[in-house]
């Protein structure tokens, strides 16, 4: 058990522990496999109803596996490379070259922190300019080597901070934009955790998109939206009800590509199967991408953006 | 973008051109003569702050015979998310504005050279980037790659549009993509950009131009100020998002008065465009 509950898990929780507790008795062996069904369903019926803002709180939760825990169960000898040749190194992001069973492949992903220290050492996992330079130099890296691109999206934004718009956040942002669209290996974007906007969007451009099953994807956090339009960042769950922001509201606006799924609960049950379940589709996605010819590849990706847009003519 | 609070009602109620016969800088305060003020081309001639004007301003002011031959006009937004007000909120916008969406764009001359022009305009919902101004921009660009001739975009925007949600988002990455197109070609691209650009289109086509270009005083910057210091407490010093700013830190080109702005453009369209062929080898 992992001691760390959502508001909405309560009920589940209730019944787990009054389970533990007639453990210790005698004679009570069918009262316990009755409330352990009874769970089952329990589980299967809240986790399988999840609101939007539910999850985003899976989504945000202190558990879910983070990019490394993710990369160190499913690569072999990741090698991290620093810096942006700029101006530094922004440890939100890592970046470097890895093996994917035997598929040679460059990692840019963003990185949050588990406990205060290392929370602060990967600035809450949101990048710099720096960081957004030093994504792109590695993807350019790879693609001069010929090397498919995989990237692990989990930020709650681009830093909000004097230096990164004195260092040019904007420009770093665009900059990214434009050189992924036309970058002639395959790219694989999965989305973890947290699609925080331009600050997602900046390794977020690729010829296939993925979501996790729980993971949020938005052009502006809930709080944000509520702040502007109710004057009130506490509406956030009418706001991401608005918003749509779930692989599942993504899924319809054709926007990602494909559900990931996650052990019952959220990622953060179980690592090695949810790694499992990444790691899968990230090959099966890689294989597929690897039999497109590079030019087709890269107008197919191009069309994918362009139809992007909802309108009247 | 995170937050859009910047571009509530008040600046926007504020830069209303008024009726009266008098208009208060929102600079230095000072009471400006309105006839004198329209002639000065809406610049304040005690401090230079320079009023926002509509995408029709521009077209009169940059373009030869003050002619735009526009093009997809008719494109209109949808509300595909259902988004609480938002259809309201567009109809408004259609009636203050006369315009079916906050950008407009087609052909057009500057001194005689062909171009793609297209132009924002702040009063429609803040100049907010949904899916209709993500697809004429990227129209725009193809319109310029197809031509083999230059763009030229002028941007006033708070960034995506909230109300279409992911689909806003997605215009930065459609636009920059048309436009890693349009580099290839090796065509030029000029991004003018006036008071405010900031957020998503900021992070997208405004600052991917070959040459960008910034009217003096201008508000450009990633994240609005009251955001920062909402979410990481962090206060922007004054200034630190102007144009001046960002010249000082190497972000944009020039600082151009709207005075000067067709001048240079002629300028740097004659130097670009027509040039001493180079020999084939
Ligand atoms: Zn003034």
């Amino acid at each position: 058990m992992n001691g760390i509950w959502l508001d909405f898990e309560r009920p589940i929780v209730e019944l787990k522990k009054k389970i533990e507790e007639l453990k210790g008795l005698k004679g009570v062996e069918d009262e316990i496999e009755r409330l352990e069904t009874q769970v089952e369903k329990l589980e299967k019926r809240i986790y399988s109803n999840l609101s939007r803002w539910q999850r985003v709180q899976l989504a945000r939760h202190p558990r879910r596996p983070y990019s490394l825990d993710i990369l160190n169960i499913i690569t072999e000898d990741f090698i991290e490379m620093h810096g942006d040749r700029r101006f530094g190194d922004d440890p939100a992001i890592v970046a470097g070259i890895t093996k994917l069973d035997k598929y040679s492949v460059a990692i840019v992903a963003q990185q949050k922190g588990r406990d205060t220290k290392a929370k602060i050492k990967r600035n809450f996992g949101m990048p710099h300019p720096e960081g957004y330079r030093k994504a792109i130099r590695i993807m350019e890296m790879a693609a001069k080597f010929n090397i498919p691109i995989i990237t692990l999206v989990d930020t709650p934004g681009a830093y909000p901070g004097v230096g990164a718009e004195e260092r040019g956040q904007s420009e770093a942002i665009a900059t990214n934009l434009f050189k992924c669209a036309i970058l002639p290996v395959p790219i694989i974007v999965l989305i973890i955790g947290e699609g925080g906007s331009g600050g997602a969007l900046a390794i977020a451009v690729g010829d296939r998109i993925l979501m996790l099953e729980n993971a949020i994807y938005s052009v502006i956090s809930p709080e944000g939206c509520a702040s502007i339009l109710w004057r009130d960042a506490s509406k956030n769950k009418e706001a991401a009800e608005a918003l749509k922001i779930t692989a599942q509201d993504l899924s319809k606006f054709n926007i990602i590509d494909e559900v990931v799924p996650e052990p019952i609960g959220g990622a953060h049950m179980d690592f090695e199967l949810t790694a499992k379940n990444i790691k899968k589709a990230l090959l099966r996605n890689l294989k597929e991408l690897l039999k497109i010819p590079v030019d087709e590849l890269v107008s197919l990706r191009i069309k994918k953006f362009q139809n992007m847009g909802v309108y009247k003519e | 973008m995170w937050f859009k609070k910047k571009v509530k009602a008040k600046p926007e109620e504020k830069l209303k051109l008024p009726d009266g016969l008098w208009t208060k800088c929102e600079t230095c305060g000072e009471i400006l003569y309105r006839k004198e003020l329209e002639k000065n081309l809406w610049i304040c001639p005690k401090c230079n702050f320079h009023f926002r004007i509509n995408c029709h301003n521009y077209i009169s002011l940059l373009l030869d015979n003050a002619t735009l031959d526009e093009q997809d006009k008719n494109l209109e937004s949808l509300d595909p998310l259902g988004f609480p007000n938002y259809k309201k909120k567009l109809k408004a916008a259609k009636e203050k504005t006369n315009m079916n969406e906050g950008v407009v764009y087609g052909f057009a001359k500057i001194d005689g050279i062909p171009i793609v022009f297209a132009a924002m305009d702040f009063a429609f919902i803040g100049g907010s980037m949904g899916s209709v101004i993500g697809e004429k921009i990227a129209r725009a660009i193809r319109a310029a790659q197809k031509k083999e001739i230059p763009l030229i975009i002028l941007s006033a925007s708070g960034g995506a549009r909230m109300q279409e949600g992911i689909l806003s988002l997605m215009q930065m990455a459609k636009t920059s993509a048309e436009l890693a197109i349009l580099a290839q070609k090796r065509i030029p691209y000029i991004s003018i950009l006036t008071h405010p650009t900031t957020a998503g289109v900021m992070a997208s086509y405004a600052s991917l131009g070959d040459i960008i270009i910034t009217e003096p005083g201008a508000l450009l910057g990633f994240t609005g100020a009251r955001v920062a210091e909402q979410t990481i407490g962090e206060k922007f010093p004054p200034g630190l998002q102007r144009s001046e700013s960002l010249l000082a830190h190497g972000m944009v080109d020039l600082v151009v008065s709207r005075k000067d702005l067709r001048n240079t453009l002629i300028k740097i369209m004659n130097i670009i465009c027509k040039r001493e062929k180079l020999p084939a080898k």
